[in-house]
């Protein structure tokens, strides 16, 4: 009898291209989505070389990082973000790469636009120049991020010289309480394992809390297993898979639909499959989840304190807390809900999809931003997300609210465009990576769930979105 | 790439854990189209001060480890972001190689990329190293024997991927090793394409 296989040794085995010495094996990459900051270098080794796109067509590009998310009909006003974009451009139509525009109702973020057109699939491999590509493992993909000399050998080769991986199994048991969100549930498992506790592994996700999981909170659930260290995250298929990829434009059409739904079925890991290493998280009864530190792992309970540094078994985690607590200008033991934010941000690769939308909706309706919040921006993964939204109205509840409705786009997560938090204010935020200076300079950054960072933004401080019940629409009289 | 040759040179001890990749090049240096000059953006919240003069209390402006070429870090180096640009920096500031408990790993993958060569040592090797060269004296990293030589002669032993050792010590082209594999990688599409064909293109 062959060996039982995970889900991951599976994909693994099926695009070996050359074993190697069984350590380093060279494998065949699916699909390669490019966008405009991680590229350039790229395309110049490939011309200094005298080298060419292996496969086109297997390759799609969008900008993404430094696109303004206002004023779209204006140039681009920063001159190396104008740049980029324009290079991504120019490039593309060189190599025969097709480029979706940034005016193009497709634009949006890579890992939003890879699963809205069909590109992400069961099975594949998609590798893109940006670390968050594990989101599309929700889709049972092989999917990780690569630096810029990677994205060059792949265009070149269509192909990667890769050390396999270690598997890890996460299973997430216990049921989640109300706003308990998939944003909430990988806070709680990074807080787990901690930021390396993957690192040199691909993490299988398993359990009813993640089968229970939406498409869209699946992605936001793998689209931070990096930031637990691992390259990627993975999740099976099942039947919410197929139903989301039916009549994606790049999903397979008529009879290719059916023998594709039959491969991809077989795509799980084997019941007697063993794993590296394994954890268990038990999300039963906790509350939703906030990070007070600048480490995706230092999560607290949003009715919980600001630890203190001493509670920290380990004497260089509690150096770090300390240079944490001082960076955030937080104190030790403080009511997590007494800290007054300056900003919200409500998008990027995490939760920027329309479920995400509808979330923070239902809790700015029929509310408004705090005054003391200088801007409370939402920003759409997509044009597609902003287009769908707009025809459920949810833009007129986030503008009634004041919050700002803005064009997709990274924007405020990592500061690239012109978005960004002033140096010591403080951000409620959906993104994720609370890093020092990752929003801006000494920007302060708490990470949370969409719902979470809306009712932040109403209250002017961490608060509990439990305490922020919907107000129902008012009907128009008849 | 240059071939790996032994380097005896002084260290900096850069002790700090989860030192992500933000930290080693903030997004603003992210708009470059070059790969080169980035050192100057290279840890620059640490490096610099506000007013933008060198930071004295930082190990990297510190007189003792002028012109050190080896870098001694905290673990879990390099997490975060993809962007080799991070390496790109570290190399622009003149290391060569960097030493620590572990590396995340797409950081890892790139200063490969990039001729760096990246040590793994337990622990407490690295706390050892880092006391070591606190007075700016020289240690040894051998690629080809895999080891670290301390000031005391004493010698700690790594391991290293055959591939990528053999990659460094010999300089060679990564995209044209694999271009070698054409054959190879014909045949996969072949086949490939009959077994899936909608990821062909066919309707």
């Amino acid at each position: 009898m062959p060996h039982a296989k995970t889900l991951y040794e599976k994909i693994w085995d099926a695009h070996v291209v050359d074993p190697g010495d069984g350590e380093t094996s060279l494998i065949y990459i699916d699909r390669h989505i490019i966008h405009e900051v991680t590229t350039p270098q790229a395309f110049e080794g490939l011309k200094l070389a005298g080298r060419k796109v292996r496969r086109p067509e297997a390759v799609i590009a969008v900008p993404d990082h430094n696109v303004p998310t206002k004023d779209r009909d204006k140039p681009i006003e920063d001159p190396q973000s104008a740049a980029q974009v324009a290079m991504l451009k120019e490039k593309c139509a060189e190599y025969g790469i097709e480029h979706i525009e940034m005016n193009d109702i497709r634009q949006g973020i890579v890992h939003v636009i890879g699963p809205e057109q069909g590109i992400t699939q069961p099975g594949i491999t998609l590798v893109c120049g940006d670390s968050h590509t594990a989101t599309h493992g929700a889709f049972g993909a092989l999917a990780f991020g690569i630096g810029t000399s990677e994205v060059e050998h792949c265009l070149a080769t269509q192909t990667l010289q890769l050390k396999k991986s270690k598997t890890m199994k996460v299973e997430v048991v216990g049921e989640p309480g109300p706003w308990l969100t998939a944003k909430d549930i990988i806070l709680a498992i990074i807080a787990h394992i901690g930021t390396s506790g993957g690192t040199g592994h691909v993490i299988e996700f398993f359990g009813p809390a993640i089968t229970g999981l939406t498409m869209e909170g699946r992605m936001t659930l793998c689209n931070m297993a990096i930031e637990a260290g691992a390259r990627a995250g993975l999740i099976a298929p099942d039947e919410k898979t197929f139903e989301y990829l039916q009549d994606k434009p790049r999903a397979p059409q008529g009879v290719h639909w059916n023998a594709a739904m039959a491969h991809w079925s077989t795509l799980k890991s084997d019941p007697d499959a063993t794993f590296d290493k394994v954890a268990v998280v038990d999300v039963a009864d906790i509350p939703p989840l906030v990070t007070w530190g600048t480490s995706p792992e230092d999560v607290a309970p949003i009715t919980g304190t600001v630890p203190h540094p001493d509670d920290f078994a380990n004497p260089s985690k509690q150096d770090a807390a300390r240079k944490a607590l001082d960076y955030l200008g937080l104190e030790a033991g403080m009511n997590i809900q007494d800290i007054k934010i300056d900003r919200a941000f409500i998008g990027s690769c995490t939760n920027s999809r329309i479920e995400d939308m509808r979330a923070a909706a239902v809790i700015a309706r029929g509310r408004k931003v705090a005054p003391n919040v200088i801007e409370a921006l939402v920003v759409p993964g997509s044009g597609l997300v902003k287009a769908q939204a707009e025809r459920e109205g949810l833009d007129k509840i986030f503008t009634e609210a004041g919050f700002e409705w803005r064009e997709p786009g990274c924007s405020m997560c990592l500061a690239m465009n012109a978005d960004r938090v002033g140096p010591k204010e403080r951000c409620a935020s959906t993104s994720n990576r609370n890093f020092v200076g990752r929003q801006g300079p000494d920007a302060r950054t708490h990470l949370m769930s969409p719902a979470m960072a809306a009712a932040a933004a109403i209250a002017g401080h961490l608060a509990d979105v439990r305490d922020y019940p919907p107000i129902p629409p008012v009907q128009e009289a008849a | 790439m240059e071939p790996f040759k032994t380097i005896t040179s002084k260290a900096v001890p850069f002790n700090r854990r989860n030192v992500d990749t933000d930290i080693i090049m903030p997004s603003e240096f992210l708009k470059s189209l070059s790969r080169e000059g980035l050192g100057v953006g290279a840890f620059k919240a640490l490096r610099y001060l506000e007013d933008g003069s060198p930071n004295p209390d930082s190990e990297f402006n510190n007189p003792a480890y002028e012109g050190a070429q080896i870098l001694l870090a905290g673990p879990n180096i390099g997490c975060g972001s993809s962007r080799e640009h991070a390496a790109w920096g570290i190399k622009d500031m003149g290391f060569k190689v960097i030493i620590a408990a572990s590396f995340a790993d797409i950081f890892y993958s790139n200063c490969f990329k990039n001729g760096i060569v990246t040590v793994i040592l337990p622990e407490a090797q690295v706390e050892a190293l880092m006391e070591d060269v606190k007075e700016g004296a020289e240690i040894s990293v051998d690629l080809e024997a895999q080891t670290v030589q301390r000031p005391n002669q004493e010698v700690f032993h790594f391991d290293y991927e055959p591939f990528k050792r053999h990659a460094l010590l010999n300089g060679l082209d990564e995209i044209g090793i694999t271009l070698q594999k054409a054959g190879a990688l014909d045949e996969f599409e072949k086949q490939q394409s009959q077994k899936l064909p909608w990821l062909y293109g066919a309707a």
